[in-house]
């Protein structure tokens, strides 16, 4: 007989797997209501020094060209395909369902952020434009990233509505910070594992578990965020988000559909260049 | 009179001090450093750290608007809120004394120093008429602090009455007129050791300050050798009665790592080298750290390095 290795479930900041500052966890049930996992309960510290990192990574992750986003972002959907069977049993233990629908949930998620992937190098072309104005200029509008975004992930869909949120986020050039589903956290966990062996720089993405609403309204007066998306919140913890962001104009956003070309145009700042004609 | 000046009887005092037990420094100084200062406490400790700033920039590419950008700032570190105390000193190199100091004043910050690095700053490499004049010029362009290095090579190589004649020299020279701190650069003594012989041996040519670093060589204020330090001023205070002031820099980046240094001088020299007169910190990017903690504490909520000035 064998004895059991155990995982420890941690955070991702920084390219790092930490605890909790804090040293808490929670209990978490499988759907059948037993023992499944002790996932960190991340705190407000855990979630500055997370922004900490973020803002660090975003000139790097900014400075690779489009296409190279979109490759090392493809990259990690090649890596997640390997992890299809971990991924797809942590959903059978959380979600309750068989294991041939959290396959297609996986598959679904993979082909979401291949979908994703590839909109880092188009969407310049297909969000911008070349605007007529009057007088001898040129007159282009571009889309440039935000800086640093935080996703509440959503809540009831393990890996699909995880990767939704992230992927657009980085399709877009910023950096992230997740707040993992409270329930289904074990998907952000391993997801994190294949990002850490994926080419995406440390502090590019950082990965937070614990309880959305006690950490909605640090994430929501962070002077340091630029952009929230809050799918992964109830309404009243939105509005509190909302109430506290006013304070340096954040983008809020909310979102009902996983594939959007909206969710990543809604984390871009457009640029508008005016440039001589005959110069 | 401990030593009356001649190499002989500087070595025997020097070689006749307990060395240092390397790894009780480190567990005490790595104790220390856990140590959790929340809420008034941390208010305090801020401002405390900030009126202790030496404002700092030794860089090649330093321009007279760097300078004058940074004596505003040392006078009115966060322009927003005028509760924020002002910095210890400015430190600058002996040609920017000159701007700094009229700028200083005709902004009302008569009352900060600026302070001049000194004797070939970092390297100290360079004969005795040149760190002679290098002083001399600081001091006629108003320097009030002369932030002099030793001549490592001469105190690695055994030559002790050469380090302290220099010092002796350095310290007639600034007089009454300025403070003198005599920077050791313990990123080259590579001994505990040897920082504890450098401290004395300065302290007894008459420094008024010990000096861990330049800032440009790494690893420089680290938490064990200004524990080192500070355990040599509160004895020889305890020897002389007179207290001799530290001064770490070159490493020292945010609020964490100043509330450490803070807790060190608290528990090893005592709560009385906790004012700006004893206790400095050599620092540039901390400044901002400081603010933005201090605006979390004062907002509530994450500050943002955008609300702070690029410098």
């Amino acid at each position: 007989m064998r004895v059991d290795v155990k995982k420890t479930y941690k955070l991702y900041i920084g390219g790092a797997f930490p605890r909790s500052e804090s040293g808490r966890v929670y209990e978490l049930k499988d759907a059948k209501g037993e023992f499944l996992a002790n996932p960190c309960q991340a705190s407000r510290k855990d979630f500055r020094d997370a922004v900490v990192s973020a803002r660090g990574a975003v000139t790097g992750w900014n400075k690779a060209t489009a296409y190279n986003r979109g490759q090392i972002l493809y990259r990690v959907a090649e890596i997640m395909e390997g992890r299809t069977f971990q991924f797809a049993e942590e959903i059978v233990a959380m979600e309750g369902v068989n294991f041939k629908e959290a396959k297609a949930q996986v598959e679904a998620a993979i082909d979401c952020w291949v979908w994703y992937a590839g909109w880092c190098d188009k969407i310049a072309s297909v969000s911008g434009s070349t605007n007529s104005v009057s007088g001898p200029y040129y007159n282009f509008t571009v889309p440039e990233n935000l800086g640093v975004v935080t996703v509440f992930a959503d809540q009831k869909s393990s890996l699909l509505g995880l990767v939704a949120g992230l992927a657009a986020v980085l399709a877009g050039g910023n950096t992230a910070i997740v707040i993992a589903s409270e329930k289904y956290p074990l998907s952000a966990i391993t997801l994190s594992e294949v990002l850490a062996t994926s080419d995406v720089p440390a502090g590019v993405v950082n990965i937070l578990t614990g309880y959305s609403a006690e950490l909605a309204p640090w994430v929501g007066a962070h002077m340091d965020v630029d952009g929230i998306d809050v799918s992964g919140l109830s309404k009243k913890a939105e509005e509190e988000v909302r109430l506290a962001g006013a304070e340096n104009l954040k983008r809020i956003h909310r979102f009902n559909q996983f594939q959007s070309l909206g969710r990543i145009q809604a984390f871009m700042e457009n640029k508008t260049v005016w440039h001589p004609i005959g110069v | 009179m401990i030593v009356d000046g001649s190499e002989s009887s500087l070595k025997s005092f020097l070689s006749g001090l307990p060395g240092v037990d390397q790894v009780g420094a480190e567990a005490r100084a790595a104790m220390l450093a856990t140590r959790s200062i929340k809420t008034t406490s941390k208010n305090w400790a801020i401002d405390t750290a900030i009126s202790m700033v030496d404002l700092t920039t030794l860089e090649g590419a330093d321009t007279p608007g760097k300078i004058k950008a940074l004596c505003s700032k040392a006078v009115r570190p966060d322009p927003t809120d005028p509760s924020v105390p002002s910095v210890g000193a400015v430190c600058v190199y002996n040609d920017m004394v000159n701007i700094a100091r009229t700028h200083l004043d005709s902004i009302g910050g008569q009352y900060i120093p600026v302070a001049a690095v000194s004797t070939a700053f970092p390297s100290g490499r360079a004969s005795l008429a040149v760190k002679k004049q290098d002083t001399q010029d600081a001091l006629d362009n108003g320097a009030g602090e002369i932030d002099m290095v030793i001549d490592r090579g001469a105190f690695l190589s055994g030559h002790l009455g050469q380090v302290f004649d220099e010092i002796v020299m350095i310290k007639e020279l600034c007089g009454e007129r300025a403070h003198l701190k005599v920077i050791f650069e313990t990123g080259e003594l590579v001994t505990y050791d040897n920082v504890r012989k450098a401290s004395y041996l300065a302290m007894l040519a008459g420094a008024d300050f010990i000096k861990t670093s330049t800032g440009k060589i790494s690893p420089a204020a680290t938490a064990p050798v200004v524990l080192v330090m500070l355990e040599a001023v509160r004895d020889y205070f305890g020897m002389t009665g007179k207290r001799i002031g530290v001064k770490p820099a070159g490493g020292i980046r945010n609020t964490k790592d100043a509330i450490k240094q803070l807790v060190l001088v608290n528990e090893t020299a005592g709560p009385e080298w906790l004012n700006p007169g004893l206790f400095r910190i050599g620092a540039s990017a901390l400044l901002n750290d400081l603010l933005m903690q201090r605006m979390k504490m004062r907002d509530g909520y994450y500050a943002s390095p955008t609300y702070v000035t690029l410098d």
